[in-house]
Parts: structure tokens; C-alpha cells; sequence
């Protein structure tokens, strides 16, 4: 009887330490940043309350809605660009060509980058008059152009092009691990029936790799919504503020512009959409567990 | 036996030491400084060595703790403070940054200081603004930046036929146009939002003088934010951006410099660090390069600078320690010194100025008329209204918006 009741307590003291993090350092510090946004903090917290002035505040600030609107522009464009090559390349190196380790690293090793250098390494890249303008310049042909990195309006696919550089290698391994697990005799019966293996993936394959695409869309949210290293290395925000995103409106209100509260505020609303992703994903667990 | 022997060699040990001992404590006994600072590069960190010297042979001991990057130093600074574990002192500009933290208790005054020396009758009347809080002193000037200085090369002045320097905003653009003509940038920007509000704060302060100035910045005035002089200023600034190079976006300030230490670039506006580059390069003030403080004789001149605060600590050593720093670094010999490695100019204006250079004595010259003196923006803005106009600028300079819409978003940002 008493063995019963050790290994019965042993698992739940073992998740104690992470129970711990999870209450303390996210769910408390979330409700810490939700109370003070409604505070006038400034340098320090404070409890002075002033309702939602913040919050007003906030959406009376082009830079945050320009940010906003970035970061919508950035997220659309990242997911389905990094979906997309992913799943080729993943396809690409399921068709048992030769050398597929050697491959598989290199697609993968972008992704061991730190962000930091990333951004510094495209920035380079993209710089007007240097790197892939100059290079082809070199090449004879003068006239043409690539600054996308310096236009007002482009300069936020540069970011774009940086991320899904650095991201869609994983996407890779991941729907790769999905492709294994297909079994091969479906490959053969599509053969048998003289279907083109385009469509075998796009109509048989793909939709039954349905949990590993859900995985890796609500991985490359998760990393959108935190976008700001890559911005702050390639354009610091710039030109103007022309590349700006949330996550970098929050660190600097924080920071530099001692005003803890509107940066709360910026958090708590980054938070919105975050849970407006997770709740149907652990809404249809729940249905799938209770089933 | 044993014990007894063992008990007369400690004392025997103890009487020999004990002088010693004593002396080991009173070198612990000198006042010990721990001071934060960002001055990392070269003529900076030369500088902040003068005052780690002055302090030393004032019998303190200086623990330098340098961090690159002002907003990193000031953000450990304030970390260590709210954490409990203050350093003596740490450098922060002289604005409105470390408002927050007097009005929280959490500074040392330096009042005795401020009495002996007399810094109501002394000092420029924007720093006494910034660091007098309810009749209280709480931070030592270092030094005097002037932010909007006008850089011009001489070479390509002589090319463009410009013979004199602007002394109005007409000639100030008709000059732009000559070195346009004459195939030179006429205009070297760092196309970074602080650089676009230094630009911006040159042209105000020249265009608007020092009434336009103050009642847009330091008053935050909806009517005069909103009004045509201020939108004139606005169009000048705009009209710059035709001036200015291909290149210039995301450019740092001393890239910006060098543009025109090589005479490919006319002028440039930046704060009076920009000196460090050109004597870096052996350039001299007068022959190589020229410095204007403004178009004429009414310019404000805008005072940035350095201070010293002294976070609030119980200990008495560390208050005896924070007050001869004070001490030490209001002395004017050091002072120039200090101002001579880091391009700035004393705070004091009772100092021999003889050995600067032509364009720091300029400034001093002009720091005698009270009635040029106004601040930067950030002696009159918090950071956060000042970080929301800087937002504005720099997207009205980028992009088309127009010129109502800019003014109207900078009333905007000023009214919180």
C-alpha cells in the first residue's frame, strides 16, 4: 500500500520545480504586466490607477498601429512562405536523393543561428551598393537594383526573406519526421493507379500529415508575435519607422522611455491574439480527450 | 605549557602586526566609489581616466565600472538602484531621465556642495531646471554639449564658391544649392530617428529663436504646436531631405562626419562629439573645418551634458565617498580637462579656456549671454514625450505625410 502512494506522489513532486515556473515566472509575471497596465507607471511600477488610459493611449500612437500592421503583413507572409518551402524541401529530400544528411544539415543549420547575426548577415546582404546589388552590379549588369532594405514600403519583406531563411529548415525537419511516418504502401498503390506524385502529395499525403502541420503553424506563430531581434540587427526599425513591430515598441517604452505602463499595455494587447490562437487548438484537444 | 607558549607568541604576533593592521584599515577606511558610466570610446574613456585620477589624489578609491551604451548603462543603473544594491554614483544626461527616480526618493542631495560653490548664481539656468527638484540639488554637472552645431567642410565650400558662412535660413539654403551645383552632398545626415530630431531642433532653435522654441517645447503649447510659424519650421526640415544623399538611411553619425572630413559632403549638423572625429582625422578647427553655433548672434544655443547622481545609501562611508566626488569633479581645472578629451565645455564659466580648442571657446563665449541659454529637448520632455515626437520626425522626414498630419500627430504626442 505505502509503494502505491510513493510512486502516486513521486511524478507530481517531480513537475513541482516546472508547476512552480510556470505559475510564478509566466502566469504570475502576465498578471503583474496586466495589472500595471492600468497604472501610471512610469520608471518604477506604481499603483496609481487610471483605468484604461493607457490603453487609449496606445491606439492613439501611429507607430503601434503601424507596428500592428506590420506585424499582420510579416506573420501572413512568413507562415506561407515558410510552410510552403518547407514542405518542398521536406518533399524534395523524401524522393531518397543521394547524400540526404549532408542536405538535411544544410538546410537545417540556419536555423542554429542566433537571430543577432542573422539580421547583421542579411543586412550585409541586402545593403544598396554592397553585398547582392553589388554583386550582380560587378556582373555587368548596372542598372540593376535591389534596396527594398532603404524603401519605405519594402522593407519589411526583407525581414521577411531573413526569418524564412533562417526558419523554413526547420519546417523541414519537422514535416520530414511527418513524411516518414506515411506508410509506404499508399506511394505504391498511387503508382499502380498512375496518379503523378505532385498530386499524391498535395491530395494524399499532405492532409494526412494534419498534426504536424497544426505543430509547425502554431510553432511559426509563436514566432512571429516575438519578432524583434531580426528587426532590431537588419533596420532598427527603420527607415522612419517604416519596419517597426510591436515587440520592439514594448522593449523600448520599457526601457528607454521609462514608461512601464503603455509598454504593459502594448503587452497585454500582444497577449490577445496569442490566446485567440491557443483556445480553439486547446478547445479541440480537450473535445478530442474527452471523446 | 604548550598553551600558555603558544598564547605569548599570537600576542607577541599580535603587537608586532597590530600597527599594521591598523594602517590596512584605514585604506579600507578611504572613501571608496563605485561609478557607472558609458564614456567607452576613445576620447571618453581618456576623459572619465582625468576624473578616476582627480579622485585619487583627493585619497578616494575609484571602482570603475564602465558599460558601452547609454541606454544599457542607465538601465543597470536603475536595475541596481529598484535591486538594492546601488553603486555610489552613475553618470546619466542632463534631462529628465532620472526625474523619476528623485521624485521616488532614491537619490542622495548634494546640497552641501551646491551651497559651498553657489551653483544658483553659477550654473546655466536649463541644468539648474533639470537637476533642482522641491529646492533640492541632486546631481553634479560635468560638462556642456551643444547638440546643433553646423560642420562645414572648407574644402568644399572653396568648391562650390560658397566665401562666407550662412547667417540666415535663405542663405543657408542657397549655399545648400551651390554645393549641390557643384556635384557634393550638400547635406551629411545619419538617417536615424535621434539625428532627424537633432536636425530638427537646429532648425526650430535658428528659424523660430528661443520664444518659438520654449513655447513648443518646454511649454508643449497646443496653439503654437498647431500654428503656421511651427509649421514653416516643419517645411524646412522637410525641405532638407532634398539635400541630403541616397545613402543616408540607418547611417551612423560619425559615417555621417567623415563624409565631410573628406569633403565629399558640405556640411552636417550633430552635437559637438563630432570633434573628436575630426581631430582624429588631423583635421584643425578654422583651417580644415569651420563650426557654426547657429546663423547669428540671437541662436539659442542648446545645452546637453553629463551628470553625476548619487543613489540614496545608509552607509556613511558611502555618503562621505559620494560627497568628495561631488567635490572633486565641480573643480574647474579638472573640469577642463575633462571637456578638452571629450569635445564638450565646462559647466563653469569661471575657467581658463585658453588651452580648448577655437570652436569650444566660441561656445563658452556664447554661454556668457544667459539669454541664449535653452536646453535640448530632453531637459524640457520626459523620455516617453520626447521618444513619441522623435517617432513623428522621423516617419514625416521618411515619408510623404504631409505637413498638417505631422503637426497634428506631434501636438498628438507632446499632449500626454
Amino acid at each position: 500500500m505505502p509503494a502505491f502512494r510513493v510512486n502516486k506522489v513521486t511524478p507530481h513532486i517531480a513537475l513541482l520545480p516546472m508547476a512552480l515556473t510556470v505559475l510564478v515566472a509566466y502566469i504570475g509575471a502576465a498578471l503583474w504586466t496586466f495589472k500595471t497596465s492600468f497604472t501610471a507607471s512610469r520608471t518604477f511600477a506604481s499603483d496609481n490607477f487610471i483605468g484604461a488610459a493607457q490603453y487609449v493611449r496606445l491606439f492613439d500612437n501611429e507607430r503601434w498601429l503601424l507596428s500592428l500592421h506590420n506585424l499582420a503583413v510579416y506573420g501572413v507572409c512568413f507562415i506561407i512562405a515558410c510552410m510552403v518551402l518547407g514542405f518542398l524541401l521536406a518533399a524534395f529530400i523524401d524522393q531518397n536523393v543521394s547524400g540526404e544528411g549532408f542536405l538535411r544539415t544544410v538546410f537545417l543549420y540556419p536555423y542554429a543561428m542566433s537571430f543577432i547575426a542573422t539580421g547583421l548577415v542579411w543586412q550585409w546582404m541586402l545593403a544598396p551598393g554592397a553585398g547582392i546589388e553589388g554583386a550582380v552590379q560587378s556582373l555587368g549588369f548596372t542598372s540593376f537594383r535591389f534596396d527594398w532594405i532603404i524603401d519605405q514600403e519594402l522593407v519589411i519583406y526583407t525581414i521577411v526573406i531573413a526569418a524564412v531563411w533562417q526558419a523554413s529548415g526547420l519546417v523541414m525537419a519537422m514535416m520530414l519526421a511527418g513524411l516518414r511516418g506515411v506508410d509506404p504502401e499508399i506511394y505504391k498503390a498511387a503508382r499502380l493507379d498512375g496518379i503523378p506524385a505532385w498530386r499524391v502529395y498535395l491530395q494524399i499525403v499532405l492532409p494526412m500529415l494534419g498534426p504536424t502541420v497544426a505543430t509547425v503553424f502554431l510553432l511559426l506563430c509563436t514566432a512571429v508575435v516575438k519578432l524583434y531581434d531580426a528587426v532590431v540587427a537588419m533596420t532598427g526599425g527603420g527607415p522612419g519607422t517604416a519596419s517597426e513591430v510591436p515587440a520592439k515598441f514594448i522593449m523600448d517604452h520599457l526601457f528607454l522611455r521609462s514608461n512601464i505602463g503603455l509598454a504593459s499595455a502594448g503587452a497585454v494587447t500582444l497577449l490577445i491574439p496569442v490566446l485567440a490562437l491557443l483556445a480553439p487548438y486547446a478547445y479541440a484537444r480537450s473535445r478530442r480527450k474527452r471523446a | 605549557m604548550f598553551t600558555v607558549r603558544t598564547l605569548a607568541a599570537a600576542c607577541a604576533w599580535l603587537c608586532v602586526c597590530a600597527p599594521a593592521l591598523a594602517a590596512a584599515a584605514a585604506v579600507a577606511q578611504a572613501p571608496k566609489a563605485e561609478v557607472i558610466h558609458w564614456w567607452t570610446s576613445g576620447g571618453e574613456s581618456a576623459a572619465v581616466k582625468q576624473v578616476a585620477q582627480a579622485y585619487r589624489d583627493a585619497g578616494g578609491v575609484w571602482i570603475d565600472t564602465a558599460i558601452a551604451g547609454g541606454d544599457q548603462s542607465r538601465a543597470v543603473t536603475i536595475n541596481r538602484i529598484v535591486g538594492g544594491n546601488p553603486p555610489t554614483a552613475a553618470q546619466f544626461n542632463t534631462s529628465k531621465q532620472f526625474l523619476d527616480v528623485i521624485e521616488a526618493g532614491m537619490l542622495n542631495n548634494v546640497d552641501k556642495v551646491a551651497r559651498a560653490q553657489n551653483w544658483d548664481q553659477m550654473l546655466p539656468e536649463p541644468i539648474v531646471d533639470v537637476i533642482k527638484v522641491d529646492g533640492h540639488y541632486y546631481a553634479v554637472p560635468l560638462n556642456i554639449h551643444m547638440q546643433t552645431w553646423f560642420w562645414y567642410s572648407k574644402a568644399a565650400f572653396k568648391k562650390a564658391g560658397i566665401e562666407k558662412e550662412p547667417e540666415s535660413m535663405g542663405e543657408f539654403f542657397a549655399a545648400l544649392d551651390k554645393l549641390k551645383a557643384a556635384g557634393i552632398i550638400p547635406l551629411a545626415h545619419g538617417g536615424q530617428s535621434w539625428q532627424e530630431t537633432v536636425l530638427f531642433s537646429a532648425i526650430l532653435a535658428n528659424m523660430g529663436g528661443k520664444e518659438l522654441y520654449l513655447k513648443a517645447m518646454r511649454d508643449r503649447d497646443q496653439a503654437t504646436l498647431l500654428g503656421p510659424d511651427f509649421r514653416k519650421v516643419m517645411l524646412a526640415f522637410k525641405r532638407l531631405k532634398s539635400y541630403v544623399d541616397a545613402g543616408s538611411p540607418g547611417r551612423n553619425w560619425n559615417d555621417a562626419t567623415a563624409l565631410v572630413i573628406s569633403g565629399k559632403a558640405g556640411f552636417q549638423v550633430m552635437g559637438d562629439w563630432a570633434k573628436g572625429e575630426f581631430t582624429n582625422a588631423r583635421q584643425i578647427a578654422g583651417q580644415h573645418y569651420g563650426c557654426m553655433a547657429g546663423f547669428n548672434a540671437a541662436t539659442p544655443y542648446l545645452i546637453q551634458g553629463d551628470v553625476f547622481v548619487f543613489p540614496q545609501t545608509d552607509s556613511a562611508q558611502a555618503v562621505r565617498a559620494q560627497q568628495l566626488l561631488a567635490k572633486v569633479v565641480s573643480q574647474p581645472d579638472l573640469q577642463v580637462t575633462f571637456s578638452k578629451l571629450k569635445g564638450s565645455i565646462p559647466v563653469r564659466t569661471d575657467v581658463n579656456a585658453a588651452e580648448l580648442d577655437v570652436c569650444a571657446r566660441k561656445g563658452i563665449e556664447i554661454m556668457k549671454d544667459r539669454g541664449r541659454q535653452a536646453g535640448v529637448t530632453e531637459v524640457y520632455l520626459t523620455p516617453d514625450q520626447n521618444g513619441a515626437m522623435q517617432d513623428v520626425l522621423t516617419a514625416y522626414w521618411n515619408t510623404n505625410m504631409p505637413v498638417e498630419k505631422a503637426q497634428k500627430s506631434i501636438a498628438n504626442a507632446l499632449k500626454y
